[in-house]
């Protein structure tokens, strides 16, 4: 059986929430939530702690069913689908836990080997070959498949979790906080890191993040979320959605809070970002291969005891 | 007049005792549903090899000790105690029978089922918990695989599976330890110790006590695993995971243990029936 996202027709969005209201217990996280992602967009989606992010990207693919409301992919509800077509679909999802999530009984290899193992019957040389391809794509040599996810620091999990998730070739990321607790350099690391994979494949990506730099260097589109308990009953949750100079420009004092201060830290945006080449996203593809361009991105991580 | 909403009301004892009733009735219902997924996923696909056998190393070999060292010390146990009511009657080279009678039918099950779900069931749930907490479970249904079958499927066949060899090894040194006491410190003859024992204990006895630990040792996976499937958030949660999975699966081993008791020595009297006494 094809793939809902094969059968649909290409005009729908990819991703659709259509009045998605989500609750745990008594506290609503999101309420009646509307948000479309088109193929191809990188949508970064912003907004205070507690504001329903993670839950919406988590709703996006799936792994919450939703209190009430619709979630499409490609213009069919997915609670129409049944639990096989749902497994197979989610399939072209890959998702980047905000903690990495990597197995800690596994090693690096067998972490990203995980889905490829699962979802095929690829014989051990495909797989070993893919997952040495995956680890380069990120800046991680061969040498560190033996080691435990314990023995990785920050940086390198999320790459090994970056690894793991575009292992499966997924036509859709779905970044949680990706340069939550990282330093500087790192941060920078890992924005590349989700510019290349954007420029290197056809896929579209969401990325959750309160880090403006990494809105600023990836994000076509910027959707703000409000919190629940500060709407009214008729208020909507997407404050704003629009480019990141048009929320640096935005007259809700919401929007211009959270936004304005760290935007002219960084530098006048004007336009947007990646249209206009964002420093943090111009040496991001280099020979193709590696996320690491800068020499000091790579003294950084030799001086720190990480590959690079 | 002025109605008081219902939510601001303290709830009534009824209320309470309502809402204890319904969160079993929920609790019961998710737990039906997560052994029935369980049973589904075992039977579409098997577990990898080598998962299995990791989790068989891990349940089955690293519990002989536990069980070894508290299997000797219940039979001489049993030995210490009942020496004296059988020494009053005269009757001490029968201490045998009782003690390896009990053993395999009684305390060499539960004893390696406690073992089971105090070594293993509570790990399982804190490891699984801890998992769940880490989002390493989500991260499993995003890698288009089912955290049923890679998680719980393996553990619980390793229960199911290797429990009857820990129940053979708790009544093999309980026996042993039941003897060594028997006859080497409270000097009973060791021929007539093992012809009491031999025309008391049967082979009906022993299939009992082995019956009875498959449903603990399956009992033991699907408590541990649901607690840990469901565990709160945080390292509270987590702990209180481990905790009730323990204690859970405690209540259901002596729980399951009185009704299949029941059951056998229902079927046991239909199938051997007891002559009608003369008196």
């Amino acid at each position: 059986m094809s793939s809902t996202f094969a059968q649909s027709p290409s005009i729908a969005p990819l991703i659709e929430l259509r009045g998605i209201t989500r609750q745990f217990g008594d506290q609503q996280v999101v309420r009646n939530l509307c948000l479309s992602v088109a193929a191809g967009e990188t949508v970064a989606l912003i907004g205070e702690s507690g504001c329903g992010k993670s839950v919406t990207l988590r709703l996006m693919m799936a792994l919450l069913e939703p209190t009430a409301g619709d979630v499409c992919w490609s213009g069919r509800p997915v609670a129409d689908l049944n639990a096989g077509q749902r497994d197979r679909d989610r399939l072209r999802f890959g998702y980047l836990f905000q903690n990495s999530a990597l197995f800690d009984s596994l090693d690096v290899f067998e972490n990203v080997a995980f889905g490829l193992r699962e979802i095929s019957d690829l014989s051990e040389t495909v797989v070993c070959n893919t997952v040495h391809e995956r680890l380069e794509e990120v800046g991680l040599s061969a040498e560190i498949c033996d080691r435990k996810p314990a023995e990785l620091s920050g940086g390198m999990r999320k790459r090994v979790a970056l690894a793991r998730a575009l292992a499966l070739e997924p036509a859709i990321m779905l970044y949680d906080e990706p340069t939550t607790g990282l330093d500087p350099v790192m941060t920078g690391v890992i924005n590349r890191l989700i510019c290349q994979t954007r420029d290197q494949r056809p896929v579209t990506s969401v990325v959750v993040t309160h880090d403006l730099s990494t809105v600023q260097a990836v994000a076509d589109r910027v959707v703000m979320l409000e919190p629940v308990s500060r709407l009214e009953a008729d208020d909507r949750q997407v404050i704003f959605s629009g480019t990141f100079a048009e929320a640096v420009a935005s007259p809700d004092p919401r929007v211009a809070a959270f936004v304005g201060n760290t935007a002219t830290e960084s530098r006048p945006a004007t336009e947007n970002s990646r249209s206009q080449g964002d420093p943090a996203c111009q040496n991001h593809v280099g020979d193709g291969r590696s996320g690491f361009d800068s020499w000091q991105d790579r003294k950084w991580c030799t001086d720190n005891g990480q590959e690079a | 007049m002025a109605s008081v909403p219902l939510s601001s009301r303290a709830p009534s004892p009824i209320h309470r005792v309502g809402e204890v009733v319904l969160d079993a009735v929920e609790s019961i219902g998710d737990f039906t549903l997560f052994a029935l997924t369980m049973w589904r996923q075992l039977l579409v696909r098997r577990p990898r090899r080598r998962v299995l056998l990791e989790n068989m190393y891990a349940i089955g070999v690293g519990s002989i000790p536990v069980v070894v060292v508290t299997g000797i010390f219940i039979g001489m146990v049993l030995a210490v105690q009942g020496y004296d009511s059988f020494h009053l009657l005269q009757m001490e080279t029968r201490i045998g029978a009782v003690i390896n009678v009990s053993l395999v039918k009684e305390l060499g099950p539960v004893l390696a089922a406690t073992m089971l779900a105090g070594r293993v069931g509570s790990a399982m749930a804190a490891e699984l918990g801890t998992m769940r907490v880490t989002e390493q479970i989500d991260a499993i249904r995003a890698l288009g695989a089912n955290p049923i079958r890679q998680l719980v499927v393996p553990r619980f066949l390793a229960c199911f599976l290797l429990i009857p060899v820990l129940t053979i090894v708790a009544d093999m040194v309980g026996i042993l330890g039941g003897w060594a006491l028997s006859t080497r410190v409270l000097g009973i003859n060791s021929h007539f110790y093992w012809e009491h024992s031999r025309s008391f204990v049967t082979a009906f006895d022993v299939m009992t006590g082995l019956l009875k630990s498959i449903f603990f040792g399956g009992a033991i996976a699907l408590i541990a695993c649901f607690h840990g499937f469901h565990c709160a958030a945080g390292a509270k949660g987590v702990g209180r995971a481990a905790t009730i999975a323990f204690v859970m699966s405690f209540i259901a081993i002596l729980a399951l243990d009185f009704f299949l008791g029941m059951l056998l020595n229902t079927i046991y009297h239909l199938a051997y029936p007891i002559p009608p006494s003369l008196l």
